[in-house]
């Protein structure tokens, strides 16, 4: 049996006790707990049963933070005492206390074990990494019939989101390329689905010459998709100038919504 | 300081009325140069003054209960022809002789020759239905002639109706301005083609293309396609109407035959296609077209074949507009320097000429003649810049000073665009909607100076385009 590991900050509710049975409890704790261990805790309440032996070792592992998006990193900081070989699954050896910055690519249960001569201490700390998952396409009924897989509109617009422009632009900003590789990334995953880009102006400006602009815009974004691995083939470009207005008052959140890149199926 | 006390002295002195007069003159002094710079020639206020005519109410002939409405029609369009004419000074009806005199046995020309109506020239004649024929005789005499005063003497014979009536006064104004205006034919039985919104701009809005006469009367459609079609252009000969109509391929082309009352081919690929203008011999469309993704300027015949790129600058090039004049050059749109600006270029492709300097320029219409261009322009443009966009007069021909003369012809009016020329060259028609809503648009006519502005539709009527004759 191992008695050694480092023992929660509720450490009253330890100290009263002092029991075998309770620090077995306590030992359970550990492993699903990452709240900083009191040595001193540790050393108190171990005292009867490893009185013969050298210290055991103890081990912290925090990460911060602990739930990133893909492509995110994480910072995991490390404390041990009493070791003189601290391993972490994946980094391999690492120096007794320590610090490293990792990107994990799915959810990872980071694991440190600490070996010393008084004994071993494990310690855990899962970090959670939210990775887009490409849905799966709903076995709709309607549609196989027709003999298209084109998935549902509703999916398709969950996924595939309008694009946004600034004053007289085309250009994608940063949070249009950010909808165009998340529509992308829907359409690789769907290769049946064939699709309209309506390029969109707001109500200012000439309406011949917002016909060149919104064309302009829906081919940026036609671009966007088809650098991120979507066929050419299966995008089809309208512009519709300031002639279909989303919304007709003379503000800018009107006219941003109408500034617009905008995705339809093309049954 | 003995500055002191004579400062004090000075300061409660009445401000005299006699200085502000001074000050007044000098304002106007001022204020003169800055109104120079409207002295473009344009052929309407060209230092002859107006000749002054007096439009007399036709006698009626008959007894049909009908005649007298179309004696009114024709009564009321005569003397809005000739008012608006931009070339006469018209005698209000106040200052008339009584009387109607129906033929010149019955005029005593002396009574308009003198004051108040002192009038050069005397309209006037006898309408009425002989035979199920309306029949009109016009005559124009010389008020201050009184041995030959007949300068113009017409019968005009039609189917008895209100269009009738009304098609008769307009060819007779349009004898009367072709013989007093310099040889130039009026415009009276000229059309104008524009585009009509129903429905909610941000929801369900239809545009369809109507036809109205040049005066606003007999406002009807040409197309009933249920989608939105905008920029119509009626050719030269007045026989095919070219306009932009979205599609399943977004907006592109149609050709419309105004004597067949049917569409005809004009292929133009997959791509979008809009903006078309007629080359004067009316033998090719120039138009924007965008088969790789970016508007150019590309012109072909009438087929749509043998098209031809004729600019090549990555963006957006539009609203092409041949020079009616030579038809060897092209104004257009384009925003290779950042905002839209106004070009023109050889019809090859060569000598490209930026003409604006600075804001968002749209609707370029070349005059008959040639020598002006006139479009919207928003100086300012830009968020939460002042001014709005106004139509502008700009002389295609370089000045002696080398720089080209730009004139504003409208001011602080809302939002104005799609200007466009008359056959005469006198007028333009454009469109404006003073509260900048897009629903509120409506067209409006005026002299090429600015003056005489008047409606010719309600709301939700834009983009006209006035025929070639």
């Amino acid at each position: 049996m191992n008695f050694t590991g480092s023992i929660p900050s509720h450490s009253t509710t330890v100290r009263s006790l002092r029991s075998a049975l309770i620090l077995a409890i306590a030992l359970g704790m550990v492993t699903g707990c990452h709240k900083t261990a009191s040595s001193k805790t540790a050393a108190d309440s171990t005292a009867p049963a490893a009185a013969q032996l050298p210290p055991a070792p103890t081990a912290t592992l925090v990460a911060e933070p602990l739930a990133v998006d893909l492509g995110q990193s994480v910072v995991l900081n490390w404390r041990t005492t009493n070791a003189t070989d601290v391993t972490i699954d994946g980094l391999g050896s690492v120096s007794p206390n320590g610090t490293q910055t990792v990107s994990p690519s799915s959810s990872t249960n980071f694991h440190i074990t600490a070996k010393g001569v008084g004994g071993t201490t494990e310690a855990n700390i899962r970090v959670t990494v939210r990775v887009p998952v490409a849905p799966t396409v709903p076995a709709d009924s309607s549609d196989s019939a027709n003999g298209s897989n084109m998935g549902s509109e509703t999916v398709f617009h969950e996924n595939v989101q309008d694009i946004f422009f600034d004053y007289d632009s085309f250009e994608l900003n940063a949070e249009g390329r950010a909808s165009a590789i998340k529509a992308a990334a829907y359409l690789v995953a769907h290769p049946d689905i064939r699709v309209i880009i309506g390029g969109y102006c707001d109500d200012r400006g000439s309406a011949e010459y917002n016909l060149a602009l919104g064309e302009n815009r829906a081919n940026s974004a036609k671009t966007a998709l088809v650098n991120a691995g979507v066929a050419t083939a299966r995008i089809r470009v309208v512009s519709f100038g300031k002639e279909k207005q989303f919304c007709a008052e003379d503000t800018e959140s009107c006219w941003q919504q109408n500034r617009r890149a905008q995705f339809s199926l093309d049954r | 300081m003995d500055s002191t006390p004579h400062t004090l002295r000075k300061r409660p002195a009445p401000f005299r009325p006699a200085f502000a007069l001074l000050l007044l003159t000098l304002a106007a002094l001022i204020a003169r140069p800055i109104r120079a710079q409207d002295n473009i020639f344009t052929g309407t206020n060209s230092g002859v003054s107006s000749i002054r005519i007096a439009v007399a109410d036709f006698k009626p002939v008959g007894s049909d209960a009908q005649t007298s409405e179309f004696k009114k029609t024709f009564d009321v369009t005569l003397y809005a022809d000739l008012a608006s004419a931009g070339i006469f000074d018209i005698v209000s009806k106040s200052l008339m002789p009584s009387g109607t005199p129906g033929s010149p046995s019955e005029i005593k020309l002396p009574l308009y020759a003198s004051e108040p109506t002192n009038a050069a020239m005397v309209a006037f004649g006898a309408l009425g239905e002989v035979g199920g024929k309306l029949i009109a005789n016009g005559y124009l005499f010389d008020a201050k002639n009184q041995q030959y005063p007949q300068v113009i003497a017409k019968q005009y014979s039609e189917a008895p109706s209100e269009d009738s009536a009304r098609q008769i006064a307009h060819r007779f104004a349009d004898e009367i301005i072709f013989r007093l205006g310099g040889g130039t034919p009026g415009i009276a039985e000229s059309k104008l083609y524009f585009v009509k919104m129903t429905g909610n701009v941000a929801s369900n809005a239809t545009k369809e293309i109507w036809e109205m006469d040049y005066d606003g009367a007999n406002q009807h459609p040409i197309t009933h396609l249920g989608t939105i079609s905008i920029s119509p252009r009626v050719s030269p000969d007045n026989t095919r109407l070219a306009f932009a109509s979205l599609g399943k391929y977004g907006f592109q082309i149609k050709m419309y035959s105004l004597l067949l009352n049917r569409y005809m081919n004009f292929p133009t690929g997959n791509g979008s296609t809009e903006s078309p203008a007629w080359s004067p011999n009316g033998n090719e469309l120039a138009y924007a077209a965008a088969p790789n993704g970016s508007f150019e300027i590309w012109i072909s015949d009438l087929n749509g074949t043998l098209g031809r790129r004729i600019t090549s600058f990555r963006g957006g090039n539009v609203s092409p507009t041949f020079n009616p004049r030579s038809g060897a050059q092209i104004a257009f749109i384009s925003d290779r320097t950042g905002l839209p600006q106004l070009y023109i270029m050889n019809s090859d492709g060569s000598g490209v000429q930026r003409l604006t300097d600075g804001g968002y320029v749209s609707s370029p219409s070349w005059s008959p003649n040639g020598q002006f261009l006139t479009f919207a322009w928003n100086r300012k443009y830009g968020p939460g810049a002042p001014g709005g966009q106004d139509i502008y007069l700009i002389q295609v021909s370089s000045g002696a000073q080398g720089g080209y003369n730009i004139v504003q012809l409208t001011h602080d009016g809302g939002r104005c665009d799609f200007p466009t020329w008359s056959p005469d060259g006198r007028h333009i028609a454009y469109a404006n909607s003073s509260d900048g809503r897009a629903d509120h648009m409506r067209i409006w006519t005026m002299l090429n100076d600015g003056t005489q502005r008047r409606p010719l539709t309600g709301f939700g009527a834009d983009m006209p385009n006035w025929s070639w004759k």
